[in-house]
């Protein structure tokens, strides 16, 4: 397994602890951006937590992927004031330019991996998205394009 | 001179960073004597970048909606002590266009926000900070806080407005050899930013409010469970903690005393029903976030079977400023039912978007209209929703109801938390209906039939009557599925999904019957009912319209009219916005 003192590290730091399965998983998906079935397990067994209270705490919460992700998140609100601002035409100009269809979420050279998040506490600047951890706000669809190309 | 620049996140997010980087790099080219500071949000974030300058005599100017152009100059003629106004938002010294609506504010749980530097505690306690836990754990019982706070008649800020005096005593009353503290930040009620914009510009609050909650229900154990979409909000939070632990304000005989307290952050995970409480202390157990009926009420059994106090950050906030300047003098601000004020966060079609505060009781039309500057385009008023996806849309006629927890809860509404979302005649009310409906089915945990089910069926009633295939039997039996949920739900997230249709169907049934009989969407929001098409009238044949279209559905050649093949619209609306001649109608 690739990373693995990363992950020992991590688990040693959780084992034994209450209340431990979802910063561990938040810290293990931290590696390499999703919870790979193979890290579940080994976790699981590491730490005698069962396989199967993981992958409920994972699929429970928005924020946990198990799927491999892009090196950019692109967070696009879709909270109440992003949408009366035009939320709706963001997110389809982001899938234009990205090239995305409805179906996908994630580019084919594993640059960006879009989602929509219900609120961003920005909601002065809607339309708005999160680049990382980096707020994007007044968003026009012109204006979307040249902010996701300056990313590398 | 002294400048301070906000950075916020809503300021970063504007391009306060670089302000500050351009600034920075004036005064060290030209070596000038200025005090250069950071802070959090005054609240105008509808301005943002925002600076405040306090020059060599004395006058202190705040400014917005800077670019790296008005540095230079800005700074320039402050030094000379008389200081450019055209960017000038706010002064006591000068008249400037904001200052009305700073005077219109009481800020009390926001009195540091955008003043003092967040992760400095030397400038929170310059400003009286931890003074209040010092009066606690040197002069008071833990049955004279509780009085305190009791007579102070503060209220849970978190949405359901429960005594906070009183949920005290409840967790102070039950004994056992371990207690907890939560802080409920999780904040989930999408348009609210009040939480954030407290936990970013003055964490110690917040923490010092726990200190004190802890020491009088005997809890040496505290919690923030703050949201995962927060980032900053975490750091400024996390270097509280640490900095408040070096100097003893946090950790073992706090003060001399007997009192000892550990701290930690909770991460969410990204799940809106989290913010209940039972699912929150579910949460923090490393659970799926499911609620629990109570009682037993967490004062009872909360996190670990111990029994644990829950506050919002914004009740929590209030706390120092309550004890160190005494219940009465709270008093004095809002109504007999509900004491002191409220912090909101103003967003959508309205001018001033942004956090502010006001007392309880102001008149919703006054904080629109006052504070909010009302509309934001020339487009009238149609309704704003209080409470988010457990709240309502209130419309124009009941604009003079006082902000308090019953006068709300009264026009099918709620106050939640304090989000305050602005619609005008832009805004389809079926479409919000939708909308928040949406959302509180794709967060419902599943455990109750109802609130699982139901609002799944009421959800694609509503998605029919947007494409314009409802039927007017549609609006009773989302009537009727609305109140079966309220019934047969466990939590709040269910008894409370249906309010934003039941509101609208109440406030705005018209709009319903427009979709359902008209086939018609008077804002011009639900695409199936609409249609775009070029009036050959205005079209110069200028081809912007045509360039901007991403479905290559508008053809017409240059200086000819151009004409709109409605098979491959997919009306996105580009071309009416990029129309300069306003030849694109939606009809
Ligand atoms: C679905 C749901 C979501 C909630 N979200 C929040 C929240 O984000 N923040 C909050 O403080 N309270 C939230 N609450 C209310 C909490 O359960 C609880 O009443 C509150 O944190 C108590 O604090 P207070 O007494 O200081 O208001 C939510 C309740 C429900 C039913
Ligand atoms: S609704 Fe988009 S940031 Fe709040």
């Amino acid at each position: 397994m690739e990373n693995k003192n990363e992950i020992d590290a991590i688990i040693t730091k959780y084992k034994g602890k209450k209340g431990a399965t979802i910063p561990l998983l938040q810290d293990l998906q931290s590696i390499e951006g999703f919870l790979s079935r193979e890290i579940m397990q080994y976790a699981s067994d590491q730490t005698g937590i069962k396989i199967a209270d993981m992958y409920g705490v994972a699929t429970f919460y928005s924020m946990f992927r198990l799927k491999p992700q892009g090196r950019h998140i692109i967070k696009v609100c879709k909270g109440t004031a992003c949408h009366v601002s035009g939320a709706e035409t963001i997110f389809h100009a982001i899938q234009s330019h990205l090239g995305l269809t409805d179906l996908e979420d994630t580019t084919d050279d594993g640059k960006y991996t879009v989602m929509e998040v219900a609120c961003l506490g920005c909601c002065s600047l809607a339309p708005v998205m999160m680049i990382d951890e980096e707020t994007h706000g007044k968003l026009t669809p012109d204006s979307v394009g040249k902010i996701l190309d300056r990313y590398e | 001179m002294e400048i301070k620049v906000g950075l916020a996140s809503c300021g970063l997010a504007a391009g306060a960073g670089a302000i500050y980087d351009g600034i920075k790099d004036y005064i060290s080219s030209k070596g000038l004597d200025i005090e250069l500071k950071k802070t959090a949000c005054i609240g105008m974030c509808f301005a943002e970048p925002i600076i405040e300058i306090t020059t060599d005599d004395g006058k202190n100017i705040t400014y917005g909606r800077l670019t790296d152009a008005d540095i230079a100059p800005i700074i320039d003629s402050c030094l000379q002590n008389n200081p450019l106004l055209e960017k000038a938002i706010l002064s006591p010294d000068y008249d400037c266009p904001e200052n009305d609506n700073k005077a219109s504010q009481t800020r009390i749980v926001l009195r540091n926000a955008g003043r003092i530097d967040p992760e400095s505690i030397d400038e929170y306690l310059e400003n009286d900070g931890y003074k209040s836990l010092e009066k606690v754990l040197k002069e008071m019982t833990p049955e004279e806080v509780i009085k305190e706070i009791k007579d102070s008649g503060l209220r849970g800020r978190g949405g359901a407005g429960f005594s906070t005096g009183l949920k005290w005593q409840f967790a102070w009353q039950n004994e056992s050899d371990k207690k907890y503290v939560i802080c409920n930040a999780d904040e989930g009620d999408p348009g609210a930013f009040m939480d954030k914009g407290i936990l970013e510009g003055d964490p110690h609050s917040v923490i010092e409010g726990m200190l004190i909650c802890a020491y009088t229900i005997g809890a040496d154990e505290g919690y923030v469970y703050c949201r995962a979409e927060y980032p900053l909000a975490v750091r400024h939070l996390k270097k509280a903690i640490a900095d408040a632990t070096e100097r003893g304000y946090i950790g073992d005989n706090i003060f001399g005393s007997d009192f000892c307290f550990d701290l930690h952050i909770k991460e969410g995970a990204g799940a809106f029903v989290c913010g209940e409480e039972t699912a929150l202390i579910g949460s923090i157990e490393g659970k799926r976030g499911m609620p629990n009926l109570r009682p037993p009420f967490p004062a009872k059994s909360g996190l670990w079977g111990k029994p644990t106090n829950n506050n919002n950050v914004e009740t929590y906030g209030n706390i120092p400023w309550i004890i160190l300047h005494g219940a009465s003098e709270y008093r004095k601000y809002g109504t007999e039912t509900c004491a002191g004020t409220k912090a909101f966060a103003l967003a959508g079609k309205i001018r001033n978007s942004g956090l502010i505060e006001v007392p309880m009781g102001t008149p919703l039309r006054k904080v629109i209209y006052g504070v909010g500057g009302g509309m934001k385009f020339d487009k009238p008023f149609k309704a704003v929703q209080l409470g988010g996806p457990s709240g309502g849309c209130i419309p124009e006629h009941l604009l003079d109801t006082p902000v308090e927890y019953e006068t709300i809860l009264k026009t099918g509404a709620i106050m939640g938390s304090g989000g305050m979302v602005v619609m005008d005649s832009d805004t389809c009310m079926i479409d919000i209906a939708r909308f928040f409906l949406n959302f509180t089915q794709n967060e419902s945990c599943g455990k109750c039939t109802f609130c699982r089910i139901g609002t799944k069926r009421m959800l694609e009633i509503l998605n029919r009557i947007t494409r314009g295939e409802g039927v007017l039997e549609d609006i009773d039996t989302l009537d009727k599925l609305a109140h079966q949920i309220i019934d047969t739900s466990l939590c709040g997230l269910g008894k409370s999904a249906p309010n934003p249709v039941l509101t609208t169907i109440k406030y705005f049934r018209e709009e319903y019957i427009a979709h359902i009989v008209d086939k018609k969407c008077p804002a011009g929001v639900c695409t199936a009912l609409l249609k775009y098409t070029i009036d050959a009238g205005k079209c110069v044949g200028c081809t912007a319209c045509a360039r901007k279209c991403p479905a290559d559905a508008i053809t017409g050649k240059v200086k000819q009219v151009h004409v709109i093949d409605q098979d491959k619209c997919i009306k996105c609306g580009a071309c009416y916005e990029a129309c300069r001649f306003d030849a694109v109608v939606k009809v």
